[in-house]
């Protein structure tokens, strides 16, 4: 008996161990990889912990489900959702107005910043609008947005973008503003045209903060898109989740809520995995 | 033959609270493939020197001559060497070193040879396809130098190119720049607060003033067994005298400073 668990631990220890070129860098080995294991298991108990006392709550009647819905109601709309074909229909409808959004403010923030780095006459002329802009919650703008645009797609494109856009130009225009200036004597020292540094210089060194700003736009985004479907759309995860306010139907809210919640971990990752493919120096 | 000519240089720079006379009435002939090192305490306006001869300022008064011929902008018969290597990192090592082939519309099947040669020559034929966090202090600083020397430049503007660099380091690259430099032919100012360096490297030096920067004292550098290297001429009786002397002359200006 002590024998067989002797042996059992020596079997885990000598796994942990593996790849070990020494007696230290195996007991190193062995330390760090434990912590990893013990981390990734806190962080599945949480969830797990979460999920059994909500079930059990709703159950035992220490909350209300009607208010707060139980996992196994939540798991039911999915699966119904899913059956019914129209889950697809709303995931695609907020990732593709997200896309959009995105790329509609990653591309015009960065090509703003690129027009006030090349005028600095422009840059100090706009500089308090930019600040306004960027201060004012957009979303009070969304009523805006439906009467110039309709209530429809556009407006939760529109939406999408006006979050997304100026933090781009700032982030973006900061980050060129931090280019090292000697770097760019030693351009003109070549004698660079503005044009030649901003290819050759300023744009590049400034991709991982572009980076970075793709990151942030891609949750600001999913916001405006959101906001957008809360206020007029027909189809869409916002919308389920307003839809299912309104009819009381919580497991329907909490069923939207667990997709969005897939659906922007998924994208943000598809963003990371782009980063670690293009920024290939580091 | 004077290769470069400053003759009666005024620099006065300008901000909201007044102006700031950096450089006052300097006169300066640096010969065809001398090295001159101009010393001076920091903010004498020694590299304000270099970005005039560069073409990057204009003086407030005076003209600066490169071949007889006044500078009015950036010429290609100029390279210039900064404290940093500034090494773009993205690029790979050969790619770096086609930089200002680039940017001078240069970069054509000889340059781009010519550019891949010197890297060779210079030890660097082994890194061409690394990146520049790949490699040593020492090699980033050589590889900035065949960027500048890809051009073909006459002249070579060095502003305080070691001092970023640990003492070992340093040692070593200055002999193999001052050798690689004396290889190519090329005339060449060196901007230096290290007395050491500057005496081991030159044939002359010339001190400036605290500011604004005036010429303050010069030294035509003799050393017995130098033979352009920097290592050997540490080792010369004659340059610690060279040493007391000049550091006399920085010291007073220090004083009057204070």
């Amino acid at each position: 008996m002590q024998q067989s668990v002797k042996k059992k631990s020596h079997f885990y220890s000598g796994w942990l161990r593996r790849g070990a070129v020494s007696e230290i860098h195996g007991e190193y080995l062995e330390q760090i990889r434990k912590r990893e294991i013990m981390i990734v298991t806190y962080q599945v108990l949480i969830g797990l912990i979460f999920l059994v006392f909500w079930e059990i709550g709703a159950r035992m009647g220490w909350i209300d489900p009607f208010i707060t819905s139980q996992p196994s109601k939540v798991l039911e709309t999915i699966v119904s959702l899913f059956n019914s074909g129209k889950l697809w229909i709303h995931i695609w409808t907020t990732v593709w107005e997200t896309a959009v959004g995105f790329l509609l403010g990653t591309v015009g923030g960065s090509l703003i910043a690129i027009l006030l780095w090349w005028s600095k006459w422009v840059a100090d002329i706009l500089e308090p609008y930019i600040v306004i802009l960027n201060s004012v919650p957009k979303v009070a703008l969304g009523p805006v947005f439906i009467v110039w645009l309709g209530s429809g797609t556009p407006a939760i494109l529109m939406m999408a973008l006006a979050i997304s856009v100026i933090v781009t130009v700032m982030m973006v225009f900061n980050g060129f503003n931090e280019v090292n200036p000697d770097t760019i004597k030693l351009m003109h020292s070549f004698g660079a045209s503005r044009q030649q540094i901003l290819a050759k210089v300023v744009l590049p060194a400034t991709f991982p903060t572009m980076i970075a700003a793709l990151k942030v736009n891609l949750g600001l985004s999913l916001v405006g898109t959101i906001v957008g479907e809360f206020l007029v759309s027909k189809e869409g995860l916002g919308y389920l989740i307003v839809y299912g306010g309104q009819v009381f139907n919580m497991s329907l809210v909490m069923a939207s809520v667990i997709i969005l919640c897939i659906v922007a971990a998924l994208l943000y990752y598809s963003v990371t995995f782009l980063e670690k493919r293009l920024i290939h120096w580091k | 033959m004077n290769k470069v000519t400053l003759s009666g240089v005024d620099m006065t720079y300008v901000n909201k609270s007044g102006e700031i006379p950096a450089l006052v009435d300097i006169f300066l002939n640096i010969k065809t493939e001398e090295f001159v090192s101009l010393l001076g305490p920091s903010g004498c306006g020694k590299s304000t020197i270099l970005s005039l001869i560069a073409g990057m300022l204009r003086p407030s008064k005076g003209q600066i001559l490169i071949d007889g011929e006044p500078v009015i902008g950036t010429s290609p018969k100029v390279g210039y060497m900064l404290q940093h290597d500034h090494l773009l990192e993205w690029r790979d090592i050969r790619r770096n070193t086609y930089l200002g082939l680039e940017v001078r519309g240069l970069a054509d099947k000889e340059h781009c040879r010519h550019a891949d040669e010197l890297l060779i020559r210079y030890g660097l034929g082994g890194f061409m396809n690394r990146y520049p966090s790949e490699l040593s202090g020492g090699m980033r600083q050589r590889a900035a130098l065949v960027r500048t020397l890809a051009l073909e430049p006459e002249v070579v503007l060095l502003d305080e190119p070691f001092s970023a660099l640990d003492y070992q380091t340093r040692l070593t690259l200055e002999e193999e720049v001052a050798t690689i430099l004396k290889q190519e032919h090329k005339t060449v100012i060196l901007v230096t607060h290290d007395i050491a360096e500057a005496i081991a490297m030159s044939d002359r030096i010339i001190v400036l003033s605290a500011r604004p920067g005036t010429v303050k004292a010069e030294y035509t550098i003799e050393l017995s067994g130098k033979n352009n290297s920097p290592f050997a001429a540490r080792q010369a009786p004659e340059f610690r005298e060279y040493f007391k002397e000049i550091w006399s002359v920085l010291e007073e200006g220090h004083a009057t400073v204070r």
